[in-house]
C-alpha cells in the first residue's frame, strides 16, 4: 500500500497514474450535467412525486391537463434548482481555472533548469523550486532550501488558521548538499503512505541508489496551499498532486442539515397529502356515485370512453381518483420548497451584511456555513459553551507567579490591566473617573508606584491614538498574532526584578570570577532557571515587526539536534565545554541571513537594513528604564537593548506568547529560536545561548512539555518541564531529598489553589539535571523511538515520558484569560431569553467556577451543587442526594408564604412549556428551573453519563440554572450534548473555538465556532462562525426571532394558500357530477402559484420583521416566542386550513350565487374566482404582513399586474389554442362587465372578514409578547427606551411567573421535613430578596461576590465523596477587579 | 441543496489566491445601506380593536347602499319562465318597458360542465380548419368518425346540440295568432362568431364545402343546413356558437332569441296574452332534466338576480355591526393594553 514515485531518467514517466495536479472541484461537466443534475435532484421525493403527477398526465384516461403544460411546473423547479446548481458550479470551475493557471517553476530535464508552468501541469515526482511568499501547488518533500539551517518556514493559515510560522526541514539526507540541489543528481525512490487527509501525519522512505533508507516525517513534508515565508528558495519533489494533497482530501462540502422547522412542516406536507387522498378518494366515491345514479340511461353529457366503450361507475371512480391527484395536485405546495430555500438564502445575505456582526478589530464578519438552518437560532433552548476562547478572548495575560515558593503579587501589574479593563468600559459609559495610564507608559514607568492621574482631554487624546495604534496592530495581526499591548507589556514585580538583577549579578560575576555556579543560594538560581524556562521552554519564534516575516536572527555556528549517538559523544566531549561562552560572545554580530550567505537577497536585506535604523532613530532613548534598573546596563548588549523592545513572539498557544512576554519585562528575553539553539538575553550575562537538544511537544495526554538543553553556563544537561499543575505536582521528586524542596511544593500548591480561585489559569515549571549517562541511557531509546517508522507517536510519547520524572518544583504562574468584550451582558441576555447555558470546559474546576462567576453565569445568590465522585457508586448517591435536596428545598418552599416573594422576585421559568405533550415520559413533565448552580467535573461526568445515571443527572441538571462541567475531554462534550439533545428533545446549540470543541459542534443542532485565535477547525465544523461571542446575542435574539417567524408564516402561508385554491376546484365537484372539471383555466392553475403569487410571499419572507432589533435585543423575552415555536403550532397548520376551506367557500359561492342560472360559460365564470382567489390570497399575506417596505406595494402591485398582463395577453393571443378552456377574450369581456368588479370588491371582504376581526380581538384581548413588543416599537423612541430601561417589563401573560411548581420522577413530600432541613444546612443561606437596582446597591453586588464561596463550601463538603484539597481551599477575598468592573456595568444596564 | 453561495471559495477549501505581498487590505465591512441593514422605511401597521375600527365602518357604510342600489336595479328586471312541459297556452305579459327582451331556454341538471364533454370538440375544426374538417381532433373521440367520415363538428358537445324550436305568438284579442318576430343573430359573442368559428371557406356554396363529412349521429339535419342564411349557417350559426360555449353549472341558460325593440313609444311585448309554440325535440328525460324558456329585460349588471345586493347589504351590515363590536371591545380593553401593561 505505498505510494513509490520512481524517476527514471527517459522513458515515460513511471509516476503518470499518479494524479496530476490539476484541480476540479465541480460536480459536472458539460455533457454530464443534465443526467447528473436531474439524478441529483431526484433525490428529493418532492420532485419524484411531481415528476409522477406531470406524468400521469400523459395516460389519456385520467389526464387532466394538457400534459405538456402539466409539466411546466415541476420542469420550472427542476430548472431553477439546475440553473442555480450551474452557477455555483461554474463559480467553482472558475476559481479552479484560476488556481489550476497560477505559475511555479518546474524543472524541466530537457533545458535543464527551471521552467515557469501552470499548476496544472506539475505532476508527481517533478523537482520544484519556491519562492519566498509563494503558494506551494502540491504536497512536497522539501529536498534542500536557502537557509543555512535547511528549514523553510510555511505559513499554514490557509490550513488550519494558525497564523505562526512553522518550520519545516530538509529532508536529512540532504542535510549536507550544499546550496544548489541538482535534480538531476537525485536519484532515489521514494516510498510513503497513501494520500490520506491527515494534516499531522506524513511518514515514508526515502531510498537512496546506496541502497540507505531515511525515513519522511511530517517535517519533511510541505503541504498544498502553504505560503513559503523567510525562506529564500526552496527545492522540493512533489509527492502528493492534485486531489491528493491533504489540504484537498480535507475539503469537504458543506453541511446539510434539516432543520426543527423544516421537520415540523414536513409532518404537515405529510397532512397536505392526507387532505388531499381524502378529497380525492371523496371526489372518486361522489363521481361513482353520480354515476351510478344514470343506471343504464347514459346522459348526453357522459361521454363514453375515445374507444366507445362504456365505463363502469367503479372504473370511473378509479379513474377519476388518478385524476383528481393531478387536479389537486397545487396542495402539495410544490413551489414552498424552492422559496424556502430562496428566502434562506437572502436570510443568510441580511446576516451576513449586519454591520453589527462585523468585527472591525478582526477585519471579519459572521459566516454562515449551513445555509439552511437560519431559522433554528430563533428555536434554541441549550446553549453549550466553551470556556476557552470563546468566552474568555484566549489572550493570556501574565498576572501573577510564585517561585521557590514565595509569591510575587504583581499589583502593578494588576492596575494596569484594570485601566485597560476601564477602557473598554468608559466607551459604553460617559462618566469618568480619573484619568487613565497611557500605555505606553505604563510600560517605562512601572516603577513609580502612583498613578499618574491626567486630565480629562489628554485621555480623549489617547484613546483616539490607542483606536489608531489598535488599528495598526490589527492590521499587523494579519500576520502575527498575539500582538495586544495588554498581553506585551508586563509590569513587573519591583521584588521580582530585584531579585532577578541581583541574581544574574551574582551570576555575572562568578562567571566573571569562573567560580561554579553551584555555589549560588538555590533560591536564586531556581529563579533564574524559572526565567529561563518561561523563555526557553516553548515553541515560540520571533521576528521582527515590521517585517513581519523576517526573522532576525543570529548565526552561529551550524549544529543540529542530536541526532546519533556518535553525535553525542562528539559534542559531549569535555574540549566543548566553554562553547556556551564563545557563542555567547560572538552574538552580537547581527546579520541577516541572506547577506551572509552571499546568494541574491535583494528583496528583503536592504529594507531590513533601513526599517532598523528608522527605528533608532524614532524611539526616544529610554532613559526612564536606565534609571529605574538598579545596575547599569551591560556591555554587549546595548543595541538589541533599543530592538528588544520591537521584538515580535509568535506562539502556537497563547499562553506561551504571555510567558515569554513576561520573562522578557524581567530582561530575560527570548531573542533567537533555531532548531538547535534558543538564545536568551538575560541582565548582566548578556546573550546566552542554550543548545537545544530535544524538544518533546505538548500534547493533551501528558499535559505538559519539555525542553532538553545543555545549559550554557553550568553546562549541564538540563530538562525543563512546562504543564498543567495537576500532572507536574505528581511529578516532582519525592520530597524526602530536602525540607525545603518539601516546602517549597507546599506553598507552591497553596498559591496555585489561589489562583485558581481566582480564575487564573496556571502552569508550573520544573526542572531537571541529567547526568551524561543518564541522558546518553535516554537518548539511545529516543533515537530508537525517533526513528521507528511503526507506532513511532507512541514510542516517543514513551520516551517523554521516561524523562520527565523525579522534577525539581521551581514555581508556578498564573495567566489570566480574559474575558471577552460583552460576555457577561450576552450570557446575562440569553438567559433571560429563556436559554439554558452549559458551560463544557477542560479547565478546572477552580478556574471554571471563577470564570462562571466573572461572566454571570453562576450568581453569587445562588446555591452551587458541587459533584465531585470517585465511583459510579458515589456518583450515583450524589445525584440521589441532589435530586433530593432540589425536591425538599424547592417543592416545600413553593407552599409556604414567604417562597412567593422569593419566586416571584426569581421568577423560575418554565422552560419545557408543554413543548412535547406527546410523549408521555416522566422527562416531559414541565420542568421548572431553580436558582442552582451545577458544578461537576470530569471524572464524576464520565459516571454521570453511563446509561444507568444518565437519567438521573439530567433530572438534576435540567432543574439548575447553569452547569459547568470542568475537566470534561472533547467527548465527554459531545456526549453531554447528544444526551441533553437526545433525552430532553430540545433544541440545542454548541459554541466553541477550539478542535476540541470539534465533536460538540458537530453533535449540536447549530454548532457555532468562533474565529478566534485557535486555529480554524472549530470553524470549518460550525454552522455559523462569530469572531466574538457576544454577536451570539444578535444572532440568536434578532435574527434568529426573524428568520424562525418569517419561515414559519410563510410555511403556513403556503399551506393556506394552496388549500384555498385547491379547495375551490374541490366545490366545484359538487357541481359537476365530481368529473375532475375545474372552471378554473389549466393555466392559471398552474401558474398561481409560479408566478402570480409568488412573489409577495418572498419579499414578506425575506424582509418582514415582527419587532425591530433593538427591542428584541432589549427584551430577550420575546426570544421564548421561538422555542415554544409560538409561530408554528400544529393546531396553527389545522386554524390555518379551516379558514383556507372558509375563504375559499366564500370565493366559490359568492360567484357562483351572482352567476347562478345564468348564460355564463364556464371559464367566463372561472376567471372571475380566479381572481378573486388572488386577491384574498395576496390580502390575506397583507394581514399577516408586519412591516410593509416599499417592496412589498411593489410585489403585490406587480403580481396584480403580472396577473393581469399574462390573462389579457394569453386570452388575446390565439382563438383556437388551449384546448379545453379555450378562453379567447374572455378577460377583456370580464373586464367590462362591471359585475366582475362589484364581485371583486365584496368577496375578498367578506372572505377576510373573520380573520381580521380576529387578529384586531386578539391584538387588544390577548396580545402575545411579540405584540406588545410591537407596540412599544411603535412608541416614539424616547418613550420606548424610559419603558425599557425599566426593564421590568411585563409582556403579556404568558411570561409573568406561574406558581412554581418542580415535579421530579419521584415527589416526595417528606423532604420537607425537618430532618431533612437539617442534613442540609446550606439551605441556611436564604437568597436575599433583590430590590430594583440602585447605585446604592452596587456595591453590595461586589461584596456579594465573596459569598458564594460559602455555599460552594458548605456544598462541597456536602456532597463531595472525595475530600480533595481543593474544595476546601478558601476564596480569595479580594474579588478581582475585573469581576467588579463587569458587575458594575451589567448592573447598570439592567 | 441550496449549496454554498457567499463563502463558497472558503467552504470549497480553495486556496485564497493573493499575489505575493498579500495584497491590499480590503475591508470586508459591510454596507451600511438602509437595505442591508434591514432598516427600510416601513409602515407598521398594529391590528388591534383601535386602528381596525375605521376599516369596519368604512367598509359597512360603503357596502349597504352599493347593496341596496343593487337590489333595486335587480328587482326592476322583468322576467317571465315557463317550463316546458306544460305546454298550457296562454300567458300573461309582464313587460311594459321599451327594451328588447330576451329569449332564453334553461336546462337544469344537465352537465355541460362535465370534464370529459367539455374537452370533446375540435376548435380547429371550427375554426374552419379543412385539415382538421376531415381529420378531427383526437378529443372528440368517440364522435370524431361516424360511419368512417369525419363528422363535423365533432365532438360530443355539438353532438348534444340543444335543437328544439320555440316560437312566440301574442294572442290578439280577435283570435288570431301573431308571430312575435326574434332575431336569431346578436346572440354570440361578437369574437366567437367573428373569430373563433368560421366556416372552411367563405363559399356560400357550405354544402360542397362539406363534402365527406357527416353531421353528428343526435343530428336531424347537417351542419350546412341550420339555417338559411349564409351569415348565420355551418360553423358560424349563432345558435351552435352559443350551444358551444360551455355553461359553469349544470343549471343555466342560453339565449335564443332577442325580441327587439320596435321603436321607443311602443313596448317590446304588448300587453296581453301569448302563445309558446315549442318543436320538441330534444330528450331530457334521460337525465332527469328540466327545459324552460325564459323571457328576460337585462340590465347594466346582467340579467335578474338579487344576490349580489343582498350579499353587499349582508356584508356590509356585519361590518357594521362588528365595528360597533370592536368599538366596545377598545373601549373596555384598549387602554389597559397601550400602557399599563407595558409600564407595569
Amino acid at each position: 500500500d505505498t505510494k513509490n514515485p520512481r524517476l527514471d531518467r527517459g522513458g515515460e514517466n513511471p509516476n503518470r497514474h499518479y494524479a496530476n495536479n490539476k484541480i476540479k472541484t465541480t460536480k459536472y461537466t458539460v455533457l454530464s450535467f443534465l443526467p447528473k443534475n436531474l439524478f441529483e435532484q431526484f433525490h428529493r421525493f418532492a420532485n419524484v412525486y411531481f415528476v409522477f403527477i406531470a406524468l400521469l398526465n400523459f395516460v389519456p384516461v385520467v389526464n387532466a391537463f394538457q400534459p405538456e403544460l402539466a409539466l411546466a411546473p415541476v420542469v420550472f423547479i427542476l430548472s431553477v434548482t439546475a440553473i442555480k446548481d450551474l452557477w455555483e458550479d461554474y463559480r467553482r470551475h472558475r476559481s479552479d481555472k484560476e488556481i489550476n493557471h497560477m505559475d511555479c517553476l518546474v524543472y524541466s530535464r530537457v533545458e535543464r533548469r527551471y521552467v515557469e508552468k501552470y499548476w496544472k501541469e506539475v505532476r508527481v515526482g517533478d523537482f520544484i523550486r519556491l519562492r519566498c511568499n509563494e503558494i506551494l501547488p502540491a504536497d512536497v518533500l522539501l529536498l534542500s532550501s536557502s537557509d543555512p539551517d535547511r528549514l523553510c518556514h510555511i505559513e499554514t493559515a490557509t490550513l488550519d488558521g494558525e497564523t505562526n510560522l512553522k518550520q519545516r526541514q530538509v529532508v536529512r539526507s540532504f542535510f549536507d548538499l550544499d546550496c544548489d540541489f541538482d535534480p538531476l543528481k537525485y536519484n532515489s525512490v521514494i516510498e510513503c503512505e497513501k494520500p490520506n487527509n491527515d494534516l499531522n501525519r506524513f511518514r515514508g522512505y526515502i531510498i537512496h541508489r546506496s541502497g540507505r533508507r531515511d525515513a519522511l516525517y511530517k517535517e519533511n513534508l510541505l503541504l498544498r496551499g502553504c505560503t513559503i515565508r523567510n525562506t529564500e528558495e526552496a527545492v522540493g519533489i512533489v509527492i502528493y498532486a492534485g486531489h491528493e494533497t491533504k489540504a484537498m482530501l480535507n475539503n469537504n462540502g458543506p453541511r446539510y442539515k434539516r432543520s426543527k422547522l423544516e421537520r415540523q412542516m414536513n409532518v404537515d406536507v405529510f397532512w397536505c397529502v392526507i387532505i388531499l387522498l381524502v378529497m380525492c378518494l371523496f371526489a372518486a366515491v361522489g363521481h361513482g356515485l353520480w354515476m351510478f345514479q344514470y343506471g343504464d340511461k347514459r346522459p348526453v353529457f357522459d361521454v363514453l370512453s375515445p374507444e366507445g366503450t362504456d365505463l363502469s361507475p367503479i372504473m370511473s371512480a378509479i379513474y377519476l381518483f388518478l385524476t383528481m391527484i393531478i387536479v389537486f395536485q397545487v396542495l402539495i405546495p410544490i413551489s414552498l420548497f424552492v422559496s424556502i430555500e430562496i428566502v434562506k438564502i437572502c436570510q443568510v445575505y441580511f446576516i451576513h451584511q449586519d454591520m453589527d456582526l462585523y468585527d472591525e478589530e478582526t477585519d471579519s464578519h459572521l459566516q454562515c456555513r449551513a445555509l439552511n438552518i437560519t431559522e433554528d437560532l430563533g428555536q434554541m433552548q441549550y446553549i453549550f459553551s466553551d470556556k476557552t476562547g470563546t468566552l474568555t478572548e484566549n489572550k493570556m495575560v501574565f498576572r501573577r507567579c510564585t517561585v521557590a515558593g514565595v509569591e510575587y503579587s504583581h499589583d502593578a501589574n494588576a492596575r494596569r490591566l484594570a485601566m485597560y479593563q476601564e477602557m473598554d468600559s468608559e466607551e459604553e459609559e460617559c462618566t469618568s473617573h480619573g484619568g487613565t495610564l497611557p500605555r505606553r507608559d505604563s510600560v517605562t514607568s512601572h516603577q513609580s508606584a502612583p498613578v499618574v492621574l491626567r486630565s480629562q482631554s489628554t485621555k480623549s487624546h489617547r484613546r483616539t491614538g490607542s483606536r489608531a495604534e489598535a488599528k495598526r496592530a490589527s492590521i499587523l495581526s494579519k500576520h502575527t498574532a498575539f500582538s495586544s499591548p495588554m498581553e506585551k507589556d508586563i509590569t513587573p514585580d519591583p521584588q521580582l526584578l530585584d531579585k532577578v538583577n541581583e541574581c544574574s549579578s551574582q551570576m555575572d560575576f562568578m562567571r566573571f570570577h569562573s567560580q561554579p555556579m553551584s555555589q549560588l543560594p538555590s533560591d536564586l538560581s531556581d529563579i533564574i532557571d524559572f526565567f529561563i524556562a518561561l523563555t526557553i521552554c516553548n515553541t515560540v519564534v520571533v521576528s521582527s515587526p515590521n517585517q513581519p516575516r523576517q526573522k532576525v536572527r543570529m548565526r552561529f555556528e551550524l549544529k543540529s539536534p542530536v541526532k546519533t549517538i556518535e553525535d553525542f559523544i562528539k559534542r559531549f566531549t569535555p574540549s566543548r565545554l566553554t562553547s556556551g561562552s564563545n557563542s555567547s560572545s560572538s552574538s552580537s554580530l547581527i546579520t541577516n541571513r541572506s547577506s551572509n550567505k552571499g546568494c541574491s537577497s535583494m528583496l528583503s536585506s536592504p529594507s531590513a537594513e533601513s526599517t532598523l535604523t528608522k527605528l533608532d532613530e524614532e524611539r526616544p532613548p529610554r532613559g526612564l528604564d536606565h534609571a529605574f534598573s538598579p545596575v547599569p546596563p551591560c556591555y554587549d548588549g546595548k543595541a538589541w537593548d533599543k530592538e528588544e523592545g520591537e521584538l515580535r513572539y509568535e506562539a502556537e498557544s497563547p499562553d506561551e506568547a504571555a510567558l515569554v512576554y513576561a520573562a522578557r519585562a524581567y530582561k530575560c528575553s527570548l531573542v533567537g529560536r533555531l532548531p538547535d539553539q534558543v538564545t536568551v538575553e538575560l541582565p548582566h550575562l548578556g546573550k546566552l545561548s542554550f543548545e537545544l537538544l530535544h524538544t518533546l511537544g505538548f500534547d493533551s495526554t501528558r499535559k505538559r512539555m519539555s525542553v532538553v538543553v545543555r545549559h550554557p553556563l553550568t553546562d549541564q544537561i538540563t530538562v525543563y518541564t512546562k504543564g498543567a499543575d495537576s500532572v507536574i505536582m505528581d511529578l516532582i521528586k519525592p520530597p524526602n531529598t530536602g525540607k525545603r524542596q518539601k516546602k517549597i511544593v507546599y506553598r507552591t500548591q497553596n498559591y496555585l489553589n489561589l489562583y485558581a480561585a481566582d480564575g487564573l489559569r496556571t502552569l508550573c515549571i520544573a526542572k531537571k539535571i541529567l547526568s551524561k549517562d543518564e541522558y546518553a541511557c535516554w537518548l539511545q531509546r529516543h533515537l530508537e523511538a525517533e526513528t521507528a517508522i511503526q507506532g513511532r507517536e507512541e514510542l516517543l510519547f514513551e520516551s517523554a515520558l521516561r524523562l520527565e520524572t523525579n522534577l525539581q518544583l521551581l514555581g508556578a504562574t498564573g495567566i489570566e484569560d480574559r474575558l471577552q468584550d460583552g460576555v457577561p451582558e450576552t450570557i446575562a441576555s440569553l438567559r433571560k431569553a429563556g436559554l439554558q447555558i452549559w458551560v463544557l470546559t477542560g479547565d478546572k474546576q477552580e478556574t471554571a467556577v471563577n470564570i462562571a462567576y466573572a461572566c454571570k453565569l453562576l450568581d453569587p445568590e445562588e446555591e452551587i451543587l458541587t459533584l465531585n465522585a470517585d465511583s459510579q457508586e458515589a456518583c450515583a448517591l450524589l445525584l440521589e442526594e441532589s435530586l433530593h435536596y432540589i425536591q425538599a428545598k424547592f417543592l416545600c418552599s413553593s407552599t409556604d408564604q414567604a417562597a412567593k416573594a422569593f419566586h416571584t422576585n426569581f421568577a423560575p421559568f418554565e422552560i419545557y412549556p408543554s413543548s412535547s405533550p406527546s410523549s408521555s415520559s416522566s422527562h416531559t413533565v414541565p420542568f421548572m428551573v431553580h436558582r442552582l448552580g451545577l458544578v461537576i467535573d470530569g471524572r464524576t461526568l464520565a459516571y454521570a453519563l453511563d446509561k444507568s445515571l444518565e437519567d438521573k443527572f439530567l433530572a438534576v441538571a435540567r432543574s439548575c440554572r447553569s452547569v459547568l462541567c470542568c475537566r470534561s475531554t472533547p467527548l465527554q462534550k459531545s456526549m453531554v450534548v447528544k444526551l441533553v439533545r437526545n433525552k430532553l428533545k430540545v433544541m440545542t446549540l454548541a459554541i466553541g473555538d477550539g478542535a476540541n470543541d470539534v465533536s460538540m459542534i458537530q453533535v449540536a443542532d447549530v454548532g457555532v465556532g468562533i474565529s478566534g485565535q485557535e486555529g480554524m477547525q472549530a470553524v470549518m465544523a460550525s454552522d455559523f462562525a462569530l469572531p466574538r461571542f457576544r454577536y451570539l446575542q444578535k444572532l440568536l435574539l434578532v435574527h434568529g426571532h426573524w428568520c424562525y417567524s418569517r419561515l414559519a408564516n410563510m410555511i403556513l402561508y403556503f399551506f393556506y394558500k394552496n388549500a384555498m385554491f385547491v379547495a375551490l376546484i374541490f366545490w366545484y365537484q359538487f357541481y359537476c357530477g365530481f368529473s375532475g372539471s375545474a372552471m378554473i383555466d389549466q393555466w392559471y392553475l398552474i401558474f398561481f402559484n409560479l408566478m402570480f403569487s409568488a412573489f409577495p410571499q418572498l419579499i414578506t419572507g425575506t424582509l418582514d420583521k415582527d419587532v425591530s432589533a433593538e427591542t428584541l435585543q432589549q427584551l430577550p423575552h420575546l426570544y421564548v416566542n421561538g422555542q415554544n415555536s409560538e409561530e408554528y403550532k400544529p393546531y396553527m397548520f389545522w386554524m390555518n386550513m379551516i379558514d383556507a376551506f372558509y375563504q375559499s367557500l366564500v370565493c366559490f359561492f359568492i360567484p357562483y350565487f351572482a352567476y347562478a342560472d345564468s348564460d355564463v360559460d364556464l371559464f367566463t365564470w372561472g376567471t372571475p374566482i380566479t381572481t378573486l382567489a388572488l386577491f384574498t390570497i395576496l390580502l390575506h399575506l397583507g394581514i399577516e404582513t408586519k412591516t410593509w417596505t416599499w417592496m412589498n406595494w411593489l410585489s403585490i402591485t406587480f403580481s396584480i399586474a403580472l396577473f393581469f398582463t399574462v390573462a389579457l395577453c394569453y386570452n388575446a393571443s390565439c382563438p383556437t389554442c388551449y384546448s379545453p378552456s379555450n378562453p379567447y377574450w374572455t378577460m377583456q369581456r370580464l373586464l367590462q362587465d362591471p359585475l366582475f368588479y362589484l364581485l371583486c370588491a365584496i368577496t375578498p371582504v367578506a372572505a377576510l372578514l373573520p380573520r381580521y376581526f380576529y387578529r384586531a380581538c386578539q391584538g387588544t384581548l390577548f396580545p402575545s409578547p411579540v405584540q406588545v413588543g410591537r407596540q412599544l416599537d411603535k412608541l416614539p423612541t424616547e418613550i420606548r427606551r424610559n419603558i425599557l430601561s425599566l426593564s421590568r417589563v411585563k409582556v403579556g401573560s404568558p411570561l409573568s411567573p406561574k406558581p412554581p411548581f418542580l415535579s421530579l420522577a419521584k415527589p416526595s413530600p417528606k423532604g420537607c421535613n425537618k430532618k431533612d432541613q437539617r442534613s442540609f444546612p446550606s439551605s441556611n443561606t436564604p437568597p436575599a430578596k433583590k430590590g430594583p437596582v440602585s447605585q446604592a446597591d452596587e456595591e453590595k453586588g461586589q461584596r456579594s461576590q465573596v459569598q458564594p464561596s460559602d455555599s460552594v463550601r458548605s456544598h462541597s463538603d456536602l456532597y463531595t465523596l472525595v475530600a480533595t484539597e481543593i474544595d476546601t481551599l478558601p476564596y480569595t477575598k479580594d474579588a478581582p477587579t475585573t469581576l467588579g468592573g463587569a458587575t458594575a456595568s451589567f448592573n447598570q444596564s439592567l | 441543496m441550496m449549496a454554498s453561495s457567499y463563502n463558497a471559495k472558503d467552504e470549497d477549501g480553495h486556496i485564497t489566491v493573493s499575489g505575493p505581498g498579500g495584497g491590499t487590505l480590503r475591508s470586508k465591512k459591510p454596507e451600511n445601506t438602509a437595505f442591508k441593514q434591514q432598516r427600510l422605511p416601513a409602515w407598521q401597521p398594529i391590528l388591534t380593536a383601535g386602528t381596525v375600527l375605521p376599516a369596519f365602518f368604512i367598509i359597512g357604510l360603503i357596502f349597504i347602499p352599493i347593496g341596496i342600489g343593487l337590489y333595486v336595479t335587480s328587482n326592476n328586471i322583468k322576467e317571465f319562465e315557463v317550463t316546458l312541459y306544460d305546454m298550457s297556452g296562454p300567458h300573461q305579459n309582464p313587460f311594459r318597458n321599451c327594451n328588447n327582451v330576451f329569449m332564453y331556454y334553461g336546462l337544469s341538471n344537465f352537465y355541460q360542465n362535465h370534464r370529459r364533454y367539455v374537452k370533446s370538440r375540435d376548435d380547429s375544426q371550427l375554426n374552419g380548419d379543412l385539415e382538421s374538417l376531415m381529420k378531427p381532433s383526437k378529443e372528440c373521440e368517440p364522435y370524431a368518425y361516424h360511419e368512417n367520415k369525419p363528422i363535423a363538428p365533432c365532438g360530443a358537445i355539438a353532438n348534444s346540440m340543444f335543437n328544439d324550436t320555440l316560437e312566440l305568438f301574442y294572442n290578439d284579442p280577435n283570435g288570431t295568432k301573431i308571430q312575435i318576430p326574434m332575431t336569431a343573430t346578436g346572440i354570440a359573442w361578437w369574437t366567437d362568431k367573428h373569430v373563433k368559428f368560421r366556416n372552411p371557406t367563405d363559399n356560400a356554396n357550405l354544402t360542397a364545402v362539406f363534402q365527406g363529412t357527416t353531421k353528428p349521429v343526435n343530428w336531424r339535419r347537417p351542419v350546412y343546413e341550420l339555417d338559411t342564411d349564409p351569415q348565420n349557417n355551418g360553423f358560424i350559426n349563432e345558435d351552435f356558437i352559443v350551444w358551444m360555449r360551455t355553461a359553469a353549472l349544470p343549471t343555466f341558460r342560453k339565449l335564443y332569441r332577442i325580441i327587439p325593440k320596435k321603436n321607443s313609444m311602443v313596448p317590446t311585448l304588448l300587453r296581453g296574452n301569448y302563445t309558446l309554440e315549442v318543436v320538441y325535440n330534444y330528450p331530457v328525460r334521460s337525465f332527469e332534466g328540466r327545459k324552460r324558456m325564459i323571457l328576460s329585460t337585462i340590465s347594466w349588471m346582467g340579467g335578474k338576480n338579487p344576490f349580489l345586493g343582498i350579499a353587499y347589504i349582508t356584508v356590509g351590515s356585519v361590518c357594521f355591526f362588528l365595528g360597533v363590536v370592536l368599538l366596545i371591545i377598545h373601549h373596555k380593553y384598549g387602554n389597559r393594553n397601550n400602557s399599563a401593561d407595558i409600564a407595569n
